[in-house]
């Protein structure tokens, strides 16, 4: 079996795109998560403000997802545009 | 079987660490407490019986007649089960030690709560049961007729897929489970409504973990064309790395909103239809990137 340059290269291309989205997942995963926990933990102890408290967790969760949407354009600038 | 027995000496280190506390709370309920700890611990040392099953077929069967192909699906088996034994060992631990809290504070209730516990921690071992699953699909299924050269990438993948993606959704249930015992030490009348959060939030723990084993089910039972180029094969290698890493943080994600939820819920279950849907909202954002995860593996296998 021959490998060429250019194999080697889409090769480390498909290696790093699966690893960049891997990785680039657990952040935004927990840290979403710790979003979501703190928000029922302020609605448990003060309900009238529901609304707000939860529009409020849906603002920080976009904003802790950049990361991971970031990582997902890597990827498929990995997977497609290399 | 090294990876697996780390989750369960985490899961019941930390069994012990809470029981310990519990004793110092109330040294007049040792018996209590002991046997609480004892049963936890079981059950977070399943997932390593699974892990050590797996090891003991891998050591003891005759593969002489194996490929390269089989070689690589038995090393995927052992990574599968190895790392899929770290999440359910740990998170298993977490109910276990909750419950040993509970047991000091409110002795009377022990039933209650070990039987919460129980139905918590049994659901905690799903992620390690998928990853066996796929342990013994690698194990026993035959390759002699697929090529070589992708096929090889496409086992190995569907290991670490299935292994690593169990790791979050096991924690991740964990969490659940220890939010709810706790719960329920608190609040023994908030049992039902307490309980049935923690497998609603459990389920939707345990998605990231499904994905996995779909993306690793794909890369086993899939046909790839012979080649002799390695771009290939390292795509259908990253997928399954990018799925099972990828399942990892939402997995955990998951399980630390739900377990926000399910403590709040004990405390205030007159609001336990704004926390569920809070909680729903907050978890299904945190799928997000499990999803992600699982876009770029499936185009690294159909597409590129």
């Amino acid at each position: 079996m021959t490998i060429e340059g250019a194999d080697i290269v889409k090769a480390a291309a498909f290696l790093g795109a699966g690893i960049s989205m891997g990785l680039g997942a657990i952040g935004p995963g927990v840290g979403e998560g710790m979003a979501a926990a703190k928000a029922c933990e302020a609605i448990g102890r003060n309900p009238k403000e529901a609304g707000l408290l939860t529009r409020t967790m849906l603002v920080g969760q976009a904003v802790a997802e950049s990361t991971g949407i970031y990582s997902l354009v890597i990827a498929l600038l990995l997977l497609f545009v290399v | 079987m090294g990876f697996g027995a780390i989750g369960a000496a985490v899961g019941e280190g930390y069994t012990a660490a809470q029981a310990n506390a519990a004793l110092s709370r109330d040294p007049e309920n040792a018996g209590g407490i002991f046997k609480s700890m004892l049963v936890g611990q079981a059950i977070a040392e399943s997932a390593s019986i699974f892990a050590l099953v797996v090891a003991m077929i891998l050591l003891f069967s005759d593969f002489s007649n194996g490929s390269y192909v089989t070689v690589a699906a038995l090393f995927g088996a052992g990574l599968a089960m190895g790392f899929g034994a770290i999440g359910s060992g740990v998170g298993s631990g977490f109910p276990a030690g909750a419950a040993c809290v509970g047991l000091a504070r409110q002795p009377a209730i022990s039933g209650k709560l070990t039987t919460n516990m129980l139905i918590g921690s049994a659901v905690c071992q799903t992620p390690s049961i998928f990853a066996m699953v796929t342990a013994f699909i690698l194990l026993f299924s035959d390759f002699s007729q697929s090529p070589v050269n992708p096929t090889w990438a496409a086992v190995l993948g569907a290991g670490l897929a299935s292994g690593l993606g169990a790791i979050g959704s096991g924690i991740g249930g964990g969490s659940v489970a220890e939010a709810s015992s706790e719960g329920v030490a608190r609040q023994p009348g908030a049992l039902t409504t307490v309980t049935n959060v923690m497998l609603l939030g459990q389920a939707i723990t345990q998605t990231p973990a499904i994905l996995a084993l779909l993306v690793s089910f794909i890369l086993i039972f899939k046909s790839y064309p012979a080649t002799g180029a390695i771009a290939p094969a390292m795509a259908l290698l990253a997928s399954g790395l990018c799925m099972g890493i990828g399942a990892i943080g939402p997995g955990i994600g998951e399980g630390i909103a739900s377990s926000g939820g399910v403590r709040w819920i004990a405390r205030n279950s007159s609001i336990a239809g704004d926390l569920t849907r809070t909680m729903l909202v907050g978890m299904a954002v945190a799928e997000s990137t499990a999803i992600y995860s699982m876009v770029i593996a499936l185009v690294l296998i159909f597409v590129v």
